[in-house]
C-alpha cells in the first residue's frame, strides 16, 4: 500500500489542524494570538484549512505594544478585511495609562514585558479560555518542555513541574474558572519547516521579512534600525544596509539581518546555510539572561 | 521526506544526553550561539571540548528544585527525514515519563552500558517499549571505548538481549556498538570497529521502515467539529471536521456513526478545501454523509464492514501518574480522542512488576509509576480497538474530575469474554 504515504510537511499540517479543532471541540470562547509574524500567519492559514467553509470559531486577537513594525500592522489589517475575520487589537499604550504601569526605560526601552498585562486584561476581558500561539518547541529551551496544552492560573502563570502528561494525540483541556490554555499547534514545526511550508503553501508575508535598504544602527553585533522607538547617542553611527528581519516582533527588541535575499527561496537557502538561531540572532530580549524565556512564561507570557 | 518520532530509552549513566547531543551536534543541528552558551557551562573540561550532555540540559527550575520535567522534545533533520526525539529523564519518575514519551514514538533507542550488558533497567525499558507497542527498537550498546572495542562483548550483550527481545514479543529490533563519548558509529562508521559490518545509528534512523507502521486497513474518523456555515448560500453544508486516525475512507463507502449505529454513506471528502476521491490516515479531512444524522463531536465515523469495538467495561493496563494513588471505585473521566466519558475504576486485578512482568496480587494501594490490570465501567458505551491492534484507537487517558489533571493511561486490552 505505497500509494497512502505523507510527506512531513503534510503531518506537521494535519498534525496542527487536529490540534485547532481540538481547541474549537474543547472550548467555549479561544483565541488565536496574532502577531503579525510569520508564525502566527501561518496559524491563520492553518485555521482557514481547519475551519472553512464556516468562520473561524474564534477572532484574531493582536496585543499591540505600539512599538510594532508599520508594515506589520498593515499586513495585518488587510489580512483581517480580505478574510472577514474579527480583528481584536488591544494596546499596551491604554494599559499602560489605565494601570499607571512604569513605561521601561533606556536605549532600547522595550514593552516586551509590559504586553503580558494587556494580554492578561484582555484574556479576562472577553473570558478567552484557550489562546492558540505560535510558539515553537525548537525556539528555546523552556519551550522544548512545554506541553501542546498548556494550563495557566488565572494570572497566566505557567508552571512547569504541574504540567499534565500529554499522551498520544490526546489533549485534556479541562480547565477551572478562570483558568486558561494557551494550544500551540505548530509546537513541532522548526524554523525550516515554516519556511518550506510558507514556500509550499504560497503564504503572503510582510514586506520586511525580505531583503530591503534601512538605516539602521549596529549594536553589539547586532542592527537595529533607526526608529522614533529606540534612543540614539551620538557614538551612534546611522547607515543604510540591505536588511531583512527573521522574526518579526518590536522595533525596540528585534534586530535585522544583512541579506540580499529578495524570495522566499533566497531565505530558506540562508537559513539552511544561518549557524546562529532564530531568536539568538534577532532577538535583543533574550539576552537579558539566560532563563530570560523561563521566566517570561512563568509570568503569564505567550 | 518523512518524519521519524523516536524515544530514547537510559538513564544519564547510559550516557543518554551524550548521545542526544552528539546526534545533534554531528548533524549540525546545533547552532553557533547555543553552542556558545554551552561552551560557556562547560569550563572544566578541555580547550575545544564541550560537554554534549549539557545541550539537554534543563531549565532553571529543573536545576534549583532537583526535579526534571517529563518529556522534552528535540529537533533535527537529514535531507532523508526529520526527527523528533522524545528525551524522557530517567529518574524516579521514569515509567510515567517514558510512557509518556513511548505514546507518540515509532521507535525507541534502548541504551546499553557495554560494561554492564543487559541489567534490570534494560529489561524494565523494553517492557516499557513492548507495553506501549513502539513498532522498532534499536539497541546501542554503548561505552565501547571502555571495553577495547571488543566484539565478543558486544556479541554476548546481543544474545544476552535477543532474549529479552523474544520473551517480549519485539520483533524488529537492531543492534550496533557505539560510543557516543568519541562518536564512534553516531553519524560516521568508526575506524576502531572494523568488525561491525552494520550501518552507523543515523544511517539506521534514516534507513528504518515505517511507512507501514500507519495502518490503512481499519478505517477510524472521530469527529472533533461539526462545520456549519450560518450563511444563505451554504445552508445545507454540514461537514464533520476530524483527522482519519486509521484506515482509508472513499466517496461512496458505507459506514456506520459510532456509538449510536446510525448507518450512511460518505456523499463527499474535502481535504484542504478541495474535494478528493479518498483520503487516509493521518490526514485531516471534511467528511459529509449522504444522510442528515445528528452527529456530534465524540461519534466515530467507522466503514460498516469494519468496526472497532463497543463496549462499557474495559480491561485495561493502566499507568499510574498521579502523585495521589488510585483507588478501586474511584471516578474519572475517561478520553479517548475526542470523546469523554465518566468512568468508574471497578476492578484491580493486579500490579505488573515492570522489571520481570510477574503479576503481584497486592494492589492495596497504586502510587505514581505503578502499572495494573484494571477494569474500568463507563457510563455510555465506548469505540475502541485493542492497543495491541490499532494504538491509534486503544489509548485513552483518565482525567481527575476535581483537579482536572492527567492521572492515567490506559492501553485497552482485547474485549472481555
Amino acid at each position: 500500500m505505497d500509494e497512502y504515504t505523507i510527506d512531513y510537511l503534510d503531518q506537521l499540517e494535519s498534525e496542527a489542524i487536529h490540534i485547532m479543532r481540538e481547541v474549537a471541540g474543547q472550548f467555549e470562547r479561544p483565541a488565536l494570538l496574532f502577531s503579525g509574524g510569520k508564525d502566527s500567519i501561518t496559524l491563520v492559514h492553518l485555521a482557514l484549512k481547519a475551519f472553512r467553509p464556516g468562520k473561524l470559531p474564534f477572532p484574531l486577537v493582536h496585543i499591540d505594544t505600539g512599538h510594532n513594525f508599520p508594515e506589520a500592522l498593515q499586513f495585518r489589517d488587510k489580512l483581517a478585511s480580505d478574510l472577514n475575520e474579527r480583528l481584536v487589537v488591544r494596546k499596551v499604550e491604554d494599559t499602560i495609562r489605565t494601570k499607571g504601569l512604569t513605561e521601561p526605560k533606556g536605549k532600547f526601552a522595550s514593552r516586551n514585558a509590559l504586553q503580558t498585562f494587556t494580554l492578561l486584561d484582555t484574556i479576562e476581558e472577553f473570558r478567552f479560555d484557550a489562546c492558540i500561539g505560535g510558539a515553537r518547541r525548537d525556539e528555546e529551551k523552556a519551550r522544548a518542555k512545554e506541553r501542546i496544552f498548556s494550563v495557566r492560573d488565572e494570572f497566566g502563570q505557567w508552571d512547569p513541574k504541574l504540567q499534565r502528561p500529554e499522551l498520544w494525540n490526546t489533549y485534556n483541556g479541562k480547565i477551572h474558572n478562570g483558568e486558561n490554555v494557551r494550544a500551540f499547534p505548530i509546537s513541532n514545526w522548526t524554523e525550516l519547516d515554516v519556511w518550506n511550508y510558507i514556500r509550499r503553501e504560497k503564504i503572503g508575508l510582510p514586506s520586511i521579512y525580505f531583503a530591503h535598504n534601512r538605516a539602521v544602527i549596529e549594536h553589539q553585533g547586532q542592527l537595529v534600525a533607526v526608529s522614533d522607538f529606540i534612543q540614539l547617542d551620538e557614538s551612534d553611527v546611522v547607515q543604510n544596509r540591505n536588511v531583512r528581519y527573521r522574526t518579526v516582533g518590536d522595533m525596540t527588541c528585534t534586530a535585522a539581518v544583512e541579506s540580499d535575499a529578495a524570495t522566499i527561496d533566497d531565505i530558506i537557502t540562508e537559513i539552511i546555510a544561518t549557524r546562529t538561531s532564530e531568536r539568538g540572532e534577532t532577538r535583543i530580549d533574550d539576552r537579558v539572561s539566560e532563563a530570560a524565556m523561563e521566566d517570561r512564561k512563568k509570568g503569564g507570557y505567550f | 521526506m518523512d518524519l521519524l518520532r523516536f524515544i530514547t530509552a537510559g538513564s544519564v549513566d547510559d550516557g543518554k544526553s551524550t548521545l542526544i547531543g552528539r546526534l545533534l551536534y554531528d548533524s549540525k543541528s546545533i547552532l553557533t550561539d547555543h553552542l556558545e552558551a554551552i561552551e560557556k557551562q562547560s569550563k572544566n573540561k578541555k580547550e575545544g571540548e564541550i560537554d554534549l550532555a549539557l545541550l539537554t540540559d534543563g531549565l532553571r527550575a529543573e536545576r534549583e528544585q532537583g526535579i526534571t520535567i517529563d518529556v522534552a522534545y528535540k529537533y533535527f533533520s537529514t535531507p532523508k527525514r526529520k526527527f523528533i526525539i522524545a528525551d524522557a529523564p530517567g529518574h524516579i519518575q521514569y515509567t510515567r515519563n517514558m510512557v509518556t514519551g513511548a505514546s507518540n514514538s515509532e521507535l525507541a533507542i534502548i541504551l546499553v552500558d557495554a560494561r554492564n550488558g543487559v541489567v534490570e533497567q534494560t529489561r524494565r525499558h523494553s517492557i516499557i517499549v513492548s507495553l506501549l507497542n513502539i513498532p522498532h527498537v534499536i539497541v546501542a550498546i554503548n561505552k565501547m571505548d571502555l571495553v577495547q572495542y571488543s566484539e565478543d562483548v558486544f556479541n554476548n550483550i546481543v544474545i544476552d538481549y535477543a532474549a529479552v527481545a523474544g520473551s517480549l514479543g519485539l520483533n524488529d529490533v537492531q543492534y550496533i556498538p557505539i560510543s557516543a563519548l568519541n562518536g564512534d558509529n553516531i553519524v560516521d562508521k568508526s575506524d576502531s570497529m572494523g568488525w561491525y559490518k552494520g550501518s552507523s545509528l543515523l544511517e539506521l534512523l534514516e534507513q528504518v521502515e515505517i511507512r507501514h507502521d500507519i495502518n490503512h486497513t481499519d478505517a477510524r474518523f472521530p469527529v472533533q467539529f461539526v462545520i456549519r456555515p450560518q450563511v444563505e448560500e451554504l445552508h445545507d453544508y454540514r461537514g464533520y471536521a476530524g483527522k482519519i486516525i486509521s484506515g482509508v475512507y472513499r466517496t461512496g463507502d458505507a459506514v456506520t456513526l459510532h456509538p449510536s449505529g446510525q448507518e450512511s454513506r460518505i456523499s463527499r471528502i474535502e481535504r484542504d478545501g478541495k474535494d478528493t476521491e479518498e483520503a487516509w490516515a493521518p490526514q485531516s479531512v471534511v467528511l459529509h454523509l449522504e444522510d442528515d444524522i445528528d452527529i456530534s463531536r465524540g461519534d466515530m465515523i467507522v466503514h460498516t464492514a469494519n468496526r472497532p469495538q463497543l463496549a462499557q467495561e474495559l480491561d485495561v493496563l493502566l499507568c499510574w501518574m498521579d502523585a495521589k494513588p488510585l483507588k478501586r471505585g474511584n471516578r474519572y473521566l475517561f478520553q479517548i480522542n475526542s470523546r469523554h466519558v465518566k468512568a468508574v475504576v471497578k476492578n484491580i486485578e493486579y500490579k505488573l512488576n515492570v522489571n520481570t512482568l510477574e503479576k503481584d496480587p497486592d494492589v492495596d494501594s497504586v502510587n505514581l509509576n505503578d502499572i495494573v490490570k484494571a477494569t474500568i465501567k463507563t457510563a455510555s458505551p465506548v469505540s475502541y480497538d485493542p492497543y495491541k491492534k490499532l494504538r491509534a484507537n486503544g489509548g485513552a487517558i483518565l482525567i481527575d474530575e476535581t483537579s482536572y489533571v492527567t492521572v492515567g493511561a490506559c492501553m485497552i486490552s482485547e474485549p472481555l469474554s
